[in-house]
């Protein structure tokens, strides 16, 4: 098994791949295109500002080549976001995998000093669908931090509460995305990676 | 529903773990993977990890046991200590940590947050302020509550929102080591301030002052050192405990 961890100028790479050794798994973090291509599995993680983001991936032609890969690829956090059609952080158009729309977390009037933005720490999942969030995942925690959410949509494959309902989870394809982090998720997130390295 | 965190505190000094009682006459508890590993092993929702070494070959140290929490540990973790530049935070950041705190370089060099924000985006910074009431002013203390600052509490942590930290950690000086529970009414009033995420730090003697802390205080985060340390209180009996209280937690 090739597990490539595309490498760009995001914040804490490394993470993701910590957590895969310790389910035993080794990967690879690199940004050579020939080696993303042919890797059985892709993760594309990332921490950091949507715009700023985008330009680097295109600038780097990242964002073509993430698009076009045919192996299961899985978005974390910015990651998942990027991967939309477009988010308001920085106003910018993204990589259109999923129609999904990326927006800010905009509390009502009087609840700003109630519901915190950033949203941070663990909240549960649920309306499971898709491959790697498995039943018995339903309403588990997982670990959140993020300013800006996926609107619901068809592709979402789990949903989350918080200020409003809002993707946790995309699937469509051979495209998988989570909003939180699997990786810092203790035994759930572990899962969930698990789940998509034996896709 | 978002759950409200229990984060215990590691002080670390030459890579061990120690805590001070109002943070003088310190006294060595254990090692810090281990440690962290069992919190997290138990239900600890985040860690903390504060180097309290001065010496540079202590630094070196601290950036070495960093790589090793976050190969270690899975769940989220913040670093703080000594932490004056971009680069500072950079070399931590690198060796793993979600996210990391500023105290006494915040209070002497506020541009830092913005730049740490803006650098590594906001999520990725923790405000800590100390604060002691002085005849009902509270005041900014630094080097661990050592020296008192011209900086008022509640203007400082407004300040430190809008410079771009995504968390304040507060710890009162007042509360700190006593046991006596956290400074409820003044995170009250922070929380009621600021729109960003409340830790609670400095009080913790009990299970009933979590819940305080949570319903009174409206912290979004309860943190503590020695009452886990000295297994005074079990995280797991703890969370059910807040559970049976109908306080959101993660189980």
């Amino acid at each position: 098994m090739n597990i490539v961890i595309i490498k760009y100028n995001a914040g804490n790479i490394e993470s993701v791949n910590n957590a895969l050794n310790r389910l035993g798994v080794t990967a690879e973090i690199t940004a050579d295109p020939e080696k993303i291509k042919d890797a059985d599995k892709v993760i594309f993680p990332g921490v950091g500002e949507a715009s700023t983001t985008m330009a680097y991936l295109k600038e780097h032609q990242l964002d073509v080549l993430i698009k076009n890969l045919k192996q299961p690829v899985l978005g974390i956090c910015l990651g998942q976001q990027l991967m939309c059609s477009h988010s308001e952080e920085g106003n910018v158009e993204c990589l259109g995998i999923f129609p999904e729309k990326v927006k800010l977390f905009s509390p009502e009037p009087g609840q700003e000093f109630i519901t915190k933005v950033p949203h941070m720490g663990w909240n549960n999942i649920h309306s499971l669908k898709g491959e790697i969030l498995t039943p018995e995942l339903n309403d588990q925690y997982v670990y959140f931090v993020h300013s800006y959410y996926v609107e619901v949509g068809p592709d979402t494959a789990a949903v989350c509460d918080y200020i409003n309902p809002f993707s946790a989870a995309l699937q469509k394809d051979n495209f998988y995305a989570t909003q939180f982090h699997p990786e810092k998720s203790q035994k759930v997130g572990e899962k969930i990676l698990e789940n998509f390295i034996s896709l | 529903m978002l759950a409200k965190r229990i984060i215990p505190c590691l002080d670390i000094k030459d890579g061990q773990t120690v805590k001070g009682i109002n943070f003088v006459g310190i006294k060595a508890v254990g090692d810090p993977v281990e440690l962290g590993a069992l919190y997290a092993e138990q239900g600890a929702d985040e860690l903390v990890f504060l180097d309290i070494t001065a010496t540079h070959e202590g630094r070196k140290t601290f950036v070495e046991l960093v790589k090793k929490i976050a190969r270690e540990i899975n769940i989220p973790f913040t670093v703080g200590g000594g932490i004056s530049t971009i680069q500072d935070a950079e070399a931590l950041l690198n060796a793993g940590a979600d996210k990391v705190s500023i105290n006494s370089s915040a209070v002497r060099n506020p541009q830092l947050i913005n730049d740490m924000a803006l650098n590594f985006g906001t999520q990725f910074v923790v405000v800590a302020i100390d604060a002691k009431n002085y005849d009902e002013r509270w005041t900014v203390t630094v080097n661990g509550g050592r020296i008192p600052t011209d900086k008022e509490l509640f203007s400082w942590a407004k300040e430190a929102e809008d410079r771009g930290a995504g968390e304040i950690l507060f710890t009162s000086m007042d509360h700190d080591g006593t046991k006596n529970g956290f400074a409820n009414k003044e995170l009250a009033k922070m929380a009621d301030m600021l729109k960003i995420p409340i830790i609670a730090s400095g009080g913790a003697g009990n299970m009933e002052h979590f819940v305080d802390v949570f319903t009174k205080g409206k912290a979004d985060a309860g943190l503590a050192a020695s009452i886990f340390h000295y297994k005074e209180i079990a995280i797991p009996d703890l969370k059910s405990f807040l559970n049976g209280k109908d306080i959101a937690v993660r189980l």
